[in-house]
């Protein structure tokens, strides 16, 4: 299932700022082990943010994002205590959502 | 000449990438599989793009023509890079109406790190961290009001990102 994301979430000014952390080894399938055989790619393909189930940003991501991928993203409203979600995918199809309140 | 040794193994390193390229596309397409289940909306992963081995490859398969160069996005990357496994990018349009944000290394054996689709009422803007491989280019693709934009900056790296 994944390892839990990291996301802070704060509404400013009528525009909310959302931070996420996640957990992924984010293999390239290029890096070899030490006995020379390679570790097979492993990486999130698919991120997506809503906020109250209304889609605000969506990625596609590739081999050379890094480990344990950092995000930041702004959208315009939100409100302290409504919701922001954010899932992803990665390409052996293991998905991971999390989720976290609106701050001031 | 086409039967020199030389000719011949360069041959089977063609093979050999070819067979490795097989397995990641083959990996990618269960992948793609699994965003079919019911209840996932992500649009299909664009395999062709994030497997392009060049700029051309990555902007043609992303059905990009000839980017402009623009001042009007500010790319935020470190000058020199100490550790090429994490580099922060910032990309900032100054644009109105963003529509997307992709975000290329030019010397990355897939140049194709991320690109970012931007529903209305999302800011022009996103930060994340990209593996660099060697000293490149780091490219920003904005596409506002449907045409598309493009900034380079150098980063310099002085310890690779892809193994060790």
């Amino acid at each position: 299932m994944g390892n839990p994301m990291k996301i802070r979430a704060a509404v400013k000014d009528g525009v909310t700022e959302v931070k996420v952390l996640m957990q992924h080894e984010m293999e390239t399938g290029l890096r070899k082990e030490a006995d020379g055989s390679l570790v097979p790619a492993w990486f999130i393909t698919e991120v997506k943010a809503q906020h109250q189930g209304r889609t605000v940003l969506e990625a596609q991501y590739g081999q050379s994002i890094s480990k344990n991928p950092y995000l930041l993203f702004r959208f315009k409203g939100g409100a302290v205590g409504e919701k922001v979600t954010v899932s992803w995918t990665d390409n052996k199809g293991d998905t991971r959502t999390d989720e976290a309140a609106i701050s001031a | 000449m086409m039967n020199s040794p030389g000719r011949e193994a360069i041959n089977m390193e063609r093979r050999k990438a070819l067979k490795t390229g097989g397995g990641i596309g083959l990996m990618a397409l269960f992948g793609a599989l699994g965003l079919l289940q019911p209840g996932k909306a992500f649009a299909e992963w664009n395999k062709t793009a994030f497997s392009s081995k060049s700029m051309d490859e990555a902007l043609t398969a992303l059905g990009v023509a000839a980017p402009a160069d623009s001042d009007a996005i500010k790319l935020t990357v470190p000058e020199i890079a100490e550790n090429g496994s994490v580099v922060p990018v910032t990309v900032v349009s100054n644009m109105p109406n963003v529509e997307q944000i992709a975000i290329f290394v030019d010397k990355n054996p897939n140049v194709l790190a991320a690109n970012f689709t931007f529903p209305s009422g999302t800011e022009g803007m996103v930060t994340t961290r990209v593996k660099m491989g060697q000293t490149a280019n780091v490219v920003a693709l904005v596409k506002a009001d449907g045409k598309f934009y493009r900034v380079a900056r150098e980063v310099k790296v002085t310890a690779g990102g892809c193994g060790g």
